[in-house]
């Protein structure tokens, strides 16, 4: 299936930052969520800012605009303030997206648990992200830094317990 | 042979050579003279003479030494000649070979012929004394030593003296074109004076602008284009000034204004709703002002900017201007006040500003 673009995508003023208070706030919101479901449809989970300009994302050849560096660093913090960014760097150059934040990861992994009987069993980190089971899960394909964020929001809600053995190397999960 | 000079044998600017001759030895008198033969050289200022060994041995006399002359025919073994007769010597004579002589003539021998054209060249050129017409330097005294004490003007120093002379004409042209300059300079002084005054006397409402001063201020203004301006001098200074402009202002506006100080114009313009003239003084955000008709309300204007964007798609300043026939900047305005409202988005880009209805 192919991304489908919102209507503001082809719209020219949207690739400017509006001047007007009002306007630029409706402007950004799209653009945040714009930003997400597209990371979202390519399963992105880490972004280059410099590539991240040039991509199609940003970039609408077919009417020519696209967004400068200063307003994509505006919508990144925008992005990063409602928790669905983090930086991986002082530079600000690469960014963690989190389409879905670590707690709407948990709740979705926690309801895969327990709708198959589950709790209080122990698996491995690979088998929620790349066991057979899962392949129809939305976590299937899960990048690994991603899944453990959401399995500690869960821990942190009581509700897993992460187990690491041989010093941090294996990790093991109990949904409790 | 006490009238002959030290010389560096140079010619001066204007002196030119007639003729020259080798072989010729001078007589002092009927003595020969101490030197050897040399060459006899007619100009037409001076006969000089030139050892033909020793080149820096060169004397000369001005032609005008000469009181007359005539050929002395050569016989066997001996030359022919040409008896030179002088004045006697200036007292201001540079120093030559000779401190005195007994003798008032001298003699050119010519040893290698030739003396038939010399005399025939030194005849004209005592005819003609080309010397009075073109004048040489005075020539500079120098102590002693063979060399002359005379400047050249040929070679470097000749090139020196003629920059110099040039520069001193250069020098007069300029002068003399300041001088139309300094002339003006002390007219707009005198008028600075003046406005100074009555600005002064209007300033401390002291005394009376003089009726003279006053016809000088007007008959400059009127040199400067002010054909009859409502100078604060006949309509008082301050608010009344204004109003009366004000009024003016607003009976002819589109009439072509008379030339008003901007200052002047805007604080007339300030008095347009007091006054309950149909106009209004308008300021906008960037700080431009315009003038418009007391019936062009805020939302009219937004909201038909929003209606002709609507209806292009997007315009630009410039494109809204020509629709409305409106200056570009005030159709500017227009956009960015719509803008501003909430109606109207821009699109920035390398194409220019184009404005949008806000569908955001």
């Amino acid at each position: 299936m192919s991304f489908e673009w919102p209507w503001q995508y082809n719209f020219p003023p949207f690739f400017t930052l509006q001047p007007n208070a009002d306007t630029r706030q409706k402007q950004l919101e799209a653009w945040c969520s714009l930003a997400l479901s597209y990371c979202r449809h390519h399963k992105l989970y880490t972004l280059d800012v410099m590539e991240a300009q040039e991509s199609p994302m940003f970039n609408n050849k077919k009417i020519e605009r696209k967004l400068s560096m200063e307003t994509i660093q505006i919508v990144f913090e925008e992005l990063r303030k409602k928790g669905n960014l983090e930086w991986l760097d002082k530079n600000k150059l690469r960014c963690l997206v989190m389409w879905r934040r670590p707690e709407e990861w948990g709740k979705l992994i926690y309801q895969w648990v327990s709708k198959n009987g589950m709790v209080n069993s122990v698996f491995t980190l690979y088998e929620l992200s790349n066991g057979d089971d899962t392949q129809e899960e939305e976590f299937h394909g899960l990048e690994e830094w991603m899944l453990l964020r959401s399995l500690q929001a869960l821990q942190t809600d009581g509700r897993a317990e992460i187990i690491s053995m041989d010093d941090g190397k294996d990790r093991f999960i109990k949904a409790l | 042979m006490d009238r002959f000079s030290w010389t560096n044998g140079l010619l001066e600017i204007n002196e030119t050579l007639v003729i020259q001759q080798r072989g010729v030895r001078l007589y002092d008198g009927d003595d020969k003279a101490k030197m050897d033969v040399g060459v006899a050289l007619l100009s037409t200022h001076r006969l000089i003479w030139r050892d033909n060994k020793n080149h820096e041995c060169c004397i000369a006399m001005p032609l005008s030494q000469i009181l007359f002359f005539e050929e002395q025919a050569g016989g066997i073994g001996k030359s022919a000649k040409i008896v030179i007769h002088l004045h006697p010597t200036p007292p201001n004579k540079e120093p030559g070979p000779y401190q005195q002589s007994k003798y008032s003539y001298i003699k050119l021998s010519f040893k290698e012929h030739g003396q038939i054209e010399f005399y025939r060249r030194l005849t004209e050129e005592m005819t003609k004394k080309r010397w009075e017409n073109m004048p040489v330097s005075q020539p500079i005294p120098t102590g002693t030593g063979l060399q002359a004490g005379r400047t050249r003007a040929v070679g470097i120093v000749g090139i020196e003296r003629k920059i110099e002379e040039k520069r001193k004409e250069t020098d007069k042209n300029i002068s003399e074109a300041f001088e139309d300059l300094s002339k003006l300079m002390v007219k707009a002084k005198e008028m600075v004076e003046l406005s100074k005054s009555i600005a002064n006397k209007i300033k401390d409402k002291q005394g009376d602008i003089t009726e003279d001063e006053t016809i000088r201020f007007k008959s400059y203004l009127l040199s400067m284009g002010i054909a009859d301006p409502v100078t604060r001098e006949t309509h008082g200074s301050g608010t009344h000034y204004h109003m009366q402009l004000a009024k003016q202002l607003g009976d002819m506006l589109q009439a072509p204004l008379e030339l008003l100080s901007p200052e002047d114009l805007v604080n007339a313009c300030k008095m347009f709703e007091s006054l309950k003239l149909p106009l209004r003084l308008r300021v906008f955000d960037s700080g431009v002002m315009v003038v418009q008709l007391q019936s062009h309300s805020e939302e009219e204007m937004i909201a038909s900017a929003l209606d002709n964007v609507s209806d292009k798609g997007s315009l630009t300043a410039e494109e809204f201007a020509k629709l409305l026939g409106l200056s570009v900047l005030l159709s500017k305005e227009r956009l960015l006040l719509a803008e501003k409202m909430g109606h109207l988005c821009r699109d920035d880009s390398v194409e220019g500003l184009r404005f949008y209805p806000n569908l955001f």
